[in-house]
């Protein structure tokens, strides 16, 4: 009863892109892309910087066109969904000159709206912080209400950009639970962008490897949750990830390495 | 012990000015300095009280307050405008901004033969002035304000379904806010001293009258009492903007600090 106010049944959309590509002048960021997310499952993205795994999230937010290939999320061009999905920035992206729960109400037009936010501040655990200021919160606690603000939206698909690359070790861990509980229970969509490897096997149901503008790895993660990051089984997989992220890059700095010198 | 404290510190401030006047006094008492230079401090404060109790005084500074806040509101108005318009479109910039930055080039002082020309002498002359001083700090602050608007606000507020006027509300006005109010204390300013210029060239009332009318029949106390009103004014105009950011800048860390 308590959290009626954010979940309709089923509220995951699935998400299925074909060939996507997306140019910036003649470089190919994003170079024939193909990708199945089922409905509700939470997916991690990883790879190294400037890899296009921040330019495949923003895709999906519809905050940029793609130049090529299909793009549907719930069976609809993404534009027709946008009031489904959410997206969680690298900054908090608060308004300073609003008031915490302003913050989050923000684009909230029903008339309980109010009543709405500080439900979702409940949920992130900050709701005796509602009248405070932005400035006056700690980086931990602005990327809760910029959580909070997304979810008062109801969002069927939530597109986290490394949200929680700013934080202090601790405050990351907390986070990791803080999210996982709220998408167990509310059983959105959830796409995670990180260059954390461990970050993502704590998280998600399925690690995406991208390199060049393609998946180059799937890697499913069938541990049970919560997951504990002492275990082996972790262990093994976050290797398992890790290892190849860093043998592509040897790869690539030694093709490099003769070109440089020819 | 804290509350002595704060009070000593209210006070401090005012410690040099006070001296300056005590020294002021006491020279002029010894003959040191001639009355015709400058009388003595209670001879001005003599001369302020003959002018209150006469309503000359209040007049003047009605008469003056009223074209300083007129020329303000026009030229003000104008330049929250334009600048609102070419910060937000880029057509509006293209159009408007290359002509405007050139005008800012010419020193509103150097209009003056024009104005004359223009305007006579009577009360337009003196709304153009102070209108066209206090037009540009308040245009290009806010025009710089929208234009420096967080990228990332934007972009947050509008994936967040935002466009339009709630955008304008919500994001970009908020964020001009503490430019614009930069552009409004520099205009208040401006506003006194292009008001003093104005009333000294011709004015049948005013305090650049008071002071250029005892000017003719050597009353440098009068003159004094002038150039004291205008300094009080113009702290007095200060103090206001200062309010102002207080008020409306609540969330900015800078004021956090002094309510915290």
């Amino acid at each position: 009863m308590q959290r009626d106010w954010i979940a309709p049944p089923s509220a995951g959309l699935g998400v299925c892109l074909e060939g996507l590509r997306k140019d910036f002048g003649t470089r190919a960021v994003l170079d024939g892309l193909d990708l199945d997310i089922a409905p509700g499952q939470f997916v991690a993205i990883v790879g190294r910087s400037g890899c296009g795994k921040s330019t495949l999230l923003r895709l999906l937010a519809g905050l940029e066109p793609a130049s090529g290939g299909q793009l549907r999320v719930g069976g609809a061009p993404a534009a027709a969904r946008r009031d489904d999905v959410r997206m969680m920035f690298q900054e908090a992206r608060l308004l300073p000159w609003r008031t915490v729960q302003q913050n989050v109400k923000l684009g909230l037009a029903t008339p309980d709206a109010d009543g709405r936010a500080r439900d979702a501040l409940a949920h992130v655990g900050l709701v005796d912080r509602a009248n405070d200021w932005p400035a006056v919160l700690s980086g931990g606690q602005r990327q809760r209400v910029a959580l909070a603000r997304a979810l008062v939206h109801r969002p069927r698909l939530l597109l986290l950009d490394e949200p929680l690359g700013a934080l202090d070790a601790l405050t990351r861990i907390e986070m990791h639970r803080l999210i996982e509980s709220v998408w167990r229970e509310l059983r959105f969509t959830a796409v995670l962008v990180t260059h954390d490897v461990a970050e993502a096997v704590a998280l998600a149901d399925r690690v995406l490897l991208v390199e060049e503008g393609r998946i180059t790895l799937d890697e499913a993660v069938g541990l049970t949750r919560p997951r504990g990051h002492g275990s082996e089984a972790f262990a093994d997989i976050e290797g398992r990830v890790l290892s190849r992220v860093l043998k592509e890059s040897a790869q690539v700095s030694s093709e490099q390495q003769p070109r440089l010198a020819a | 012990m804290a509350t002595p404290t704060r009070h000593l510190r209210g006070l401090a401030p005012w410690i040099v000015p006070l001296l300056i006047l005590l020294a002021w006094e006491a020279s002029s008492r010894s003959g040191w300095l001639s009355s015709r230079i400058l009388p003595e401090p209670l001879a001005v404060g003599a001369a302020f009280w003959g002018l209150l109790v006469s309503g000359s005084l209040l007049h003047d500074v009605a008469i003056s307050t009223g074209r300083a806040l007129g020329g303000l509101a026009i030229g003000g108005g104008l330049g929250l405008v334009l600048g609102l318009l070419t910060g937000t479109f880029r057509t509006a910039e293209t159009l408007l901004d290359t002509t405007l930055q050139m005008i800012r080039n010419v020193p509103a002082l150097a209009l003056i033969p024009l104005v004359i020309l223009w305007f006579g002498i009577d009360e337009s002359a003196k709304l153009f002035l102070v209108a066209i001083g206090v037009f540009f700090p308040i245009y290009l602050n806010t025009y710089h304000g929208i234009r420096a608007v967080d990228a990332g606000l934007v972009e947050m507020a509008r994936s967040y379904g935002l466009q339009g006027w709630p955008l304008y509300r919500e994001v970009i006005l908020p964020g001009a806010l503490p430019s614009i109010l930069v552009g409004l204390r520099f205009s208040l300013g401006l506003m006194w001293v292009l008001l003093i210029v104005a009333e000294t060239i011709s004015a049948q009332s005013g305090i650049g009258y008071m002071t250029m009318n005892a000017r003719e029949f050597l009353q440098t106390d009068v003159v004094l009492v002038g150039v004291l009103l205008y300094a009080l004014l113009g702290k007095l105009a200060d103090f206001v903007a200062r309010e102002l950011e207080r008020r409306f800048l609540r969330w900015n860390p800078t004021y956090l600090g002094v309510t915290a």
